[in-house]
Parts: structure tokens; sequence; C-alpha cells
């Protein structure tokens, strides 16, 4: 008896030491386990200083010079790059997105068919996107390409050709990033609306929620914070999406279709004047950094949620 | 449930089960319509997915002259194509193999130093508990939020100073860079799961902080381990812009800068370049495929979990 009382007493003790398991832990990091400590994060802090805040240092130095966003504000292509950047963001983006919402609940629908359907829709996830983006690309041009012809035979459609015309061009290029990374996106919401339990949605079906009802109040609400997340990280990682101007329209006709990550490139290596190609990709921060900033805090609130 | 046993007693009137029957009719209605809209769906849904993957694999089969005729299927369909790439019969291709032995020692290097960097550093930051870890996982965090291709100029400016171009290994610098932060951020939160009392009592046995690190640690984060392995080696091989600026040599070349430097030839061969394409493309689906559970677990198990 006297036993089981100790065991019983002993047990809060070793929560509270577990509670505290930081401090007693670290409060015996000395001597050669410090050492292993430090020595185990140095590669990464060696790489993140050599590769991450050199060339960020190195790139702040060299779009320092206050003539050089001048020179770039008085480029006409330069205003018409921001227009684009601004449309691919706030078009793409976000019909990217949405679909993918809607796509998400669409294969949640039970049955094999949907899980082959599945494997085929990530396809383009898994391919690497520069030969696809150059068949796309080959696939548009207005006489021997794939979709023209398809048009003509099928419908006798004489469509336009796509890529000598700005607007034309421009949402190829969208269409393109949304064909890439859909899937992604769709596979991501997807494993957020498996993990809704399924009691909550079928406690709503009781009481006579079900299709549009459903989605508005119960799948949405929970799901709105891992849409936003999403949304902003897509939004920062597209800014820099180099491949699927790059390469389906190649910043034609006339440079009209550039967005600032190739712009940049263009700058520095086509005109050889590496610091109006920093300073193209500076003039992004002001956009860059408050959406960073808004994903740094949703990142930690959604981590205290976890 | 009990409601339902209890409109299911033969004592139902004549009225009620008409009225059941033809309620049960326009079930079956409505979801003979859903289902209906729903294959029609997945046949458009399969189309836009499909069609650059079609347009590669016909223009891969197509003769040299056959890619200029318009055709919607190959008019005389052969894999030649292939048998030039695999064999380098062709002036573009001769490098082939040396660019596709580039591309995996790439993508092999960046693998394998991205899961030692990231697992040693998130080791140090979680398990060791080093001070200031947090400092480290943040730094970590806002990496992953850069846009690679706005590092990509000055990076590039910087390996010139060194004279590394040309070199592999300024490419490997730049993948694992950007492969780390990711890598830390998934290993961090998977690693909550392993109890640090196993740690704590291979310490109380005598284990040093590296055979802890070898012995405990690697082992029981191995799934993890796949799942950014496999990111990182997708990662590597799929990359286009640092490898276009470092890699300017026909014999330092990897496959996509190669593929891409076809373009700007005047009479691009465009079935050369699609079964380079096909070939090149097929790696990374097969692994993708091959790790998709796992790879697709990684994904929501840190990246953007809600």
């Amino acid at each position: 008896m006297a036993d089981v009382l100790q065991t019983t007493q002993v047990l809060p003790a070793q929560a509270l030491a577990l509670k505290g398991k930081a401090r007693f832990w670290r409060g015996h990091l000395q001597g050669s386990e410090y050492a292993w400590a430090i020595a185990f994060c140095v590669p990464y802090i060696a790489i993140f200083l050599a590769f991450v805040i050199y060339p960020v240092a190195f790139g702040i130095w060299m779009g320092s010079e206050p003539s050089l966003y001048t020179t770039l504000f008085s480029d006409p292509i330069y205003l018409e790059t921001v227009l684009n950047t601004a449309i691919y963001l706030g078009v793409a983006i976000n019909v990217k997105m949405f679909c993918a919402l809607l796509l998400s609940g669409f294969f949640m629908r039970p049955g094999w068919w949907n899980k082959a359907l599945l494997m085929v829709f990530v396809l383009p996830w898994a391919v690497p996107s520069l030969p696809f983006f150059i068949s796309i690309h080959w696939m548009l041009n207005g006489e021997y390409g794939m979709l023209n012809n398809l048009l003509y035979d099928l419908f006798h459609i004489n469509a336009p050709d796509w890529l000598t015309s700005r607007w034309t061009a421009f949402g190829s290029a969208m269409l393109s990033h949304v064909w890439k990374w859909m899937p992604f996106w769709t596979v991501i919401l997807l494993a957020g609306r498996m993990a809704i339990p399924s009691e909550i949605k079928d406690a709503a079906k009781v009481d006579g929620a079900t299709g549009l009802r459903s989605f508005i109040h119960i799948s949405f609400p929970l799901l709105a914070n891992l849409y936003l997340i999403c949304t902003l990280l897509s939004t920062i990682f597209s800014l820099g999406d180099f491949n699927s101007v790059y390469f389906v329209t190649g910043g034609g006709p006339a440079d009209s279709t550039h967005v600032l990550a190739t712009l940049g490139i263009r700058y520095a290596f086509d005109l050889a004047q590496p610091r109006l190609g920093v300073a193209a990709v500076i003039s992004a921060l002001p956009l860059l950094v408050p959406l960073v900033i808004i994903l740094m805090r949703k990142f930690r609130t959604s981590q205290v949620q976890l | 449930m009990s409601t339902t046993s209890f409109i299911a007693t033969p004592r139902a009137t004549a009225a009620e089960r008409s009225q059941s029957e033809v309620m049960r009719r326009a079930a079956r209605r409505s979801r003979y319509l859903s289902n209906t809209a729903a294959a029609i769906f997945s046949c458009g849904l399969v189309i836009w997915t499909l069609l650059p993957i079609y347009n590669i694999m016909m223009v891969s089969f197509e003769g040299h002259s056959d890619v200029f005729s318009g055709a919607i299927w190959p008019p005389d369909p052969s894999a030649s194509g292939y048998w030039v790439v695999l064999t380098e019969g062709y002036w573009y291709l001769q490098n082939f193999w040396h660019q596709f032995g580039n591309s995996v020692y790439v993508g092999a290097a960046t693998t394998f130093l991205t899961l030692l960097i990231a697992s040693a550093a998130s080791f140090s930051i979680s398990r060791l508990r080093i001070n200031h870890g947090w400092v480290i996982s943040n730094a970590a965090l806002m990496t992953y939020v850069i846009p690679a291709s706005f590092l990509a100029i000055p990076f590039y400016r910087i390996m010139q100073n060194y004279g590394m171009t040309n070199n592999l290994w300024s490419v490997i610098a730049a993948m694992v860079t950007f492969a780390t932060p990711y890598a830390m951020f998934i290993f961090q939160q998977y690693g909550r799961s392993i109890p640090i009392e196993l740690d704590e009592s291979a310490r109380i046995d005598g284990a040093s902080p590296i055979q802890i690190y070898l012995r405990i640690y690697l082992p029981l984060m191995a799934p993890a381990l796949v799942a950014v392995g496999t990111y990182a080696l997708l990662l590597a091989w799929n990359e286009y812009l640092y490898q276009f600026l470092m890699l300017s040599d026909k014999r330092a070349m990897t496959v996509p800068v190669a593929l891409a430097s076809f373009l700007n030839s005047d009479e691009a061969p465009w079935n050369y370049m699609m079964a380079t394409a096909v070939v090149y493309a097929l790696p990374p689906v097969i692994i993708y495929y091959w790790f998709r559970r796992r790879m697709t677990a990684g994904l929501t198990m840190g990246g953007v979990k809600g």
C-alpha cells in the first residue's frame, strides 16, 4: 500500500519534470555536449551566411543607387511588367487557388474512379516544368501548333495565333502556370479536407445541411486558415515564378508579357545591366515584405493551434 | 438509427409507401444526374491535364519533317527520335549522357547534403535544444519564403567572382540552400512525435550526442527523411534558372540547360527536343509515383498545415 502511494506521489513530480523539460535539458547542456550542439548547427549556419545573407547583402548593395530607379521607372517595359505582375498575382493565383478548393471537394467523392482520376490529375505537378512549358509554347504556335489544328479539325474554328498578341500570350502563360501548379494545391487542400472529422459533417447532415450549405458553414470555415496560408505562399512563390512566362511566351511579343522575375533576368543577362536587374527585383520588396510578415504571423498562430 | 427502424415497420400505409417510392425515385434521379455531371467534368479535367502531355508525346514520335505538317496524330509514328537521343546521334545531343550524368550528380549531391545538414541542424535545435535555436528556425523559415529567382543575379555575381561558374558545385550549393529550410521545417514538425525520453534514457546509458543522432534520431526520422529526400531530389532535377546561369559549357551543362539551348538554334529539331524531354521527365515521374504517399504525407506534415 505504501509502495502504491509512493508511486502515485512520484508521478505528478515526473509530470512536472517533463513540463520543465526544456530547462532541465538545457541546464545539463554543458561542456562537450554544448560543443556537439554547436557542431551540429554549424553547417546550416555556414550555408545560411554564405548563400543567403551574403547574396542578399550583395544584391542590396548592387541595387542601392537611386539613379537606377529613375532609369527603371522611365522604362515603359518596366511599367508594363509591373501591371503584368499585378494581374498575374491577382488573377492567376486566385483562379488557381479557388479552382483547387473546388476540385479538392470534387476529389472527396468516393470510388476507385476518382482515385484514378486524381493519379492522372497530379501528373503536371510530377513532371519537370521546363520541357512541358516548351511543349506548350510549341502547342500554341499559330501555324504548326497542335491546339489550333485540333480546333480546326474538330470544330472548324480558325483560332488566333496565341503568342503574337499581348493578352492572349499572357493569358497562355497564366493558364500554363495554373496547369502546372493547380494539382499541388489541390492535393494540399484535399489533405486539409480529409483532416476534418467526418462526425462534424454527419452532425450537420442530420441538421439538414448538405451540399452548398455544408460547404459554406462547415468545410469552408474549417479550411479558411489553410486556404489563406496556401494563397499567401502561392502568391510569394509565384512572384518569383520564372519558368512559365520565360518558356511559354519568352516575354514576347515585343517584351510585353514579362513579369518582374523574367524582366530582372533580361536586364541582367540580355542587356548586361545586372544592377538594373537587381533594382527591378528589389522594386517587388514593398509587396513581398508585408506578405512575408503576414505569412510568418499566420504560421506562428496556426502552429499554436496545432 | 432508431428513426429508420421506426419508419421501416411493416405497418406503414399504402400512401406512405407510395410517397417513399416517389422520394426514392427522385433521389435516384438526382444521383444519376450528379454522376453524369461528374463524368462529364472528369472528361474535361482529363483533357485539360493531358493535352500538353499528349502534345509532347505526339511530337516525340513524329519524323523530322512531319513536325511542320500540322497533323494531330503522327502520320508515320516511329521511335527513331528516342533512338537518336539515346545514341547521341544529333549534333546538339553529342553530350546527352554526360549531361544526364551531371543532372544525376547534382540531384544526388543535393539530396545527400540537404538531408545531412538539415537533420543535423534540426537535431541540434529540437533535441539538444541549443540556446537561441528558434533564431535559426526562423531564419530558415524566412529563406523558405524568399523566391529563389530573386537571388539569382547576386548569386551569379558571387559565383563568378570566385570562379565557380561551370562548376556543378555552385548549382549544388544553390539547391541545398533552397531545399534545407523546407527540410528543417518538416524535420522539426515530425520530430515532435518522437518522445524525447528516448534521448534522455540513452544519455543516462552514456550515449554521446553523435550516437543519439545516428542510432536513435535518424532511424526514427526515416519517413520524414524519405519525404524530404524525394523533395530535394525533384527540386534539383526540375530546377532551371540557376543551372542555366551557372553552367554554360557544353560538358558542364545539365539536361534542362541543354534542352533550352535547343530553342536558340536556327531550326529547332522539335521531335528530338520532345524525345529528350520525355527521357528527362521519366525519372521524376517514376520517383514521384513511387514515393507519392510519403511525399504527400510530408507536405501535409509540415509545409502548409493550417
